[in-house]
């Protein structure tokens, strides 16, 4: 966790105990590998259709190797604390993957690849089960999974599809059994 | 000895405080409005089967008739978090703007924090810092769950706390939600009451009197800092306020919490306290059917930073 006084920009390689903002661009980079903010915004336009403008507020931030984080706001880079806003997408492999949280957070912006689920399979998904799921003829890779909640479809996690098959990589700490809207009768199950 | 034999004479109502002390709390969700909306919310429930009642004082805390909120659509998808009713005031109190920067010294595990990013429309910096390892990788996972971004999380003792990293040198507001006797949580914890001893209530009245004081240097002046705990003890709430008031440039501002609550006491066990005390509020279980809870909120500057002219300055 040595802090450099030089600041990240004499950093030579990724340093796993701090956080260090996202060079702007490709010729910003001092650190290898490591993402620049074009990339990532690029990221969210060409694979969910969430307009760049969504994360103007937002600074990024990679700490280890690849775990990148969203801030609301900007401090001094590097920092060394317990966190820095949000994990919302892991860089450093062949696919890019956003984080659960992330994808409940932006995941309603998301125009393209998303795929919105049935009472049934929502619940499912929710639980941490892969399902078959042949209709889908998008590409593939990682999806946002949604479904119809109070009206509006609302995005529950980050799903891999692979092979005719939705594999829910919802963490283990998120995973829930929850009830099956296709047996609740909307409306009728006033609680008051 | 029971601990609540002591706050007898402070309550109006003793039997009614005792038998409420005695009775479970009903399990209440707060609406997390970075993810969720309150009708929303209430409609999914519907459509699930899950049965609440809605707050009178709050659009955003619902009481669940069943159980814990774990296995319910809404919390699923981060539209709400568990936290008891009252302790929604002590954010309230602070009421952050969007785009402030805003310390919550004693965070871990963050119901306040994620209810004051809420409040701050997840805008600014909010720092939630806590000296404990484990709590702070709670907080951590309950505002990833929330999805707050505005959060900056630190580990450091509170009571000198540092704003170098920063790279400001002081906050608008700080909440210290403080380490206390607990006495408050006996309905959710009755175990709270068997750790009782009076010393430890004098311990951690120092350790309270020093996060406090901490507090005040750290936030500008005419800026905002509350206190609060879930302890009756006067000896951790108003006797703290009384010494921060001494030592510091701050003063006790009037507050009017949503919930029935009672004025902050100016004398326990032959000590007397500044008259502004009475400013606080204490919350009893009996009055709102709650947990037990104190609030305090300080200006800080004093009257010399006192007026609009402070607000704009800033
Ligand atoms: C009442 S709890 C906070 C609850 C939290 N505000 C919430 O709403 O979820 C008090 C916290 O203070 C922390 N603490 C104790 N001493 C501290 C210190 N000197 N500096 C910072 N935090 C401290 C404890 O680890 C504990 O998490």
């Amino acid at each position: 966790m040595s802090q450099r006084p030089g600041g990240s920009d004499d950093a030579p390689e990724n340093d796993g105990g701090r956080f260090d903002r996202l060079p702007a661009t490709a010729a910003d980079r001092r650190v290898p590998g490591r993402a620049t903010r074009a990339e990532v915004l690029d990221w969210w336009d060409e694979r969910f259709g969430v307009p760049p403008e969504t994360f103007d507020g937002h600074t990024f931030w990679e700490k280890g190797s690849g775990k990148l984080w969203a801030f609301a706001d900007d401090v001094p880079s590097p920092i060394d604390v317990e966190g820095v806003g949000m994990t919302f997408l892991r860089t450093r492999q062949e696919h890019w993957k956003p984080t659960t949280t992330a994808v409940k957070r932006w995941g309603r912006l998301a125009t393209r690849n998303v795929v919105t689920l049935s009472p049934g399979e929502a619940s499912a998904f929710a639980a941490g089960h892969d399902q078959a799921l042949p209709r889908w003829d998008g590409d593939w890779g990682y999806l946002v999974a949604a479904h119809e909640l109070a009206g509006d479809p609302e995005p529950i996690g980050v799903g891999l599809y692979v092979h005719g098959e939705l594999r829910s990589v919802v963490p283990k700490g998120y995973q829930e059994e929850l009830p099956d809207l296709s047996a609740a009768d909307a409306g009728a199950a006033r609680s008051e | 000895m029971n601990p609540l034999d002591r706050y007898a004479p402070l309550v109006d109502d003793e039997a009614a405080f005792r038998a409420a002390c005695e009775r479970p709390l009903p399990s209440v969700v707060r609406v997390n409005t970075i993810l969720g909306d309150a009708d929303r919310v209430a409609a999914a429930f519907d459509a699930e089967g899950t049965g609440y009642e809605r707050a009178d004082w709050h659009d955003g805390v619902f009481r669940l008739s069943g159980g814990s909120p774990g296995t319910t659509w809404p919390y699923a998808h981060g539209w709400v978090h568990g936290q008891e009713e009252v302790s929604a005031l002590p954010a309230l109190a602070l009421d952050p703007d969007p785009g402030e920067r805003v310390l919550d010294a004693c965070a871990a595990p963050g119901s306040k924090t994620t209810q004051l990013a809420a409040l701050m429309d997840d805008r600014g910096t909010l720092v939630g810092n806590d000296t404990n390892l484990g709590r702070i990788s709670a907080l951590r996972h309950n505002a990833e769950r929330l999805g707050v971004t505005d959060l900056v999380v630190d580990q450091q003792n509170a009571r000198n706390y540092s704003l170098k990293h920063l790279g400001f040198d002081a906050f608008d507001r700080v909440l210290v939600d403080a380490p206390c006797s607990c006495e408050g949580t006996v309905r959710k914890n009755p175990d709270a009451l068997e750790t009782w001893t009076l010393d430890h209530v004098h311990e951690i009245a120092g350790v309270q009197k020093g996060l406090l004081r901490r507090a005040v240097q750290a936030t500008r002046p005419g800026g905002t800092v509350v206190y609060s705990t879930c302890t009756f003890a006067p000896e951790e709430n108003e006797a703290v306020l009384d010494h921060v008031l001494r030592e510091e440039d701050c003063r006790v501002e009037p507050w009017d919490p949503p919930l029935d609550a009672r004025p902050g006491v100016t004398g326990w066990d032959g000590e007397t306290y500044d008259p502004d005390v009475e400013r606080a509020s204490r919350v009893y279980p009996h009055l709102n059917d709650t947990g037990g809870f104190f609030v305090a909120k300080l200006r800080v500057g004093g009257d010399a930073a006192d007026g609009a002219d402070a607000e704009v300055a800033a």
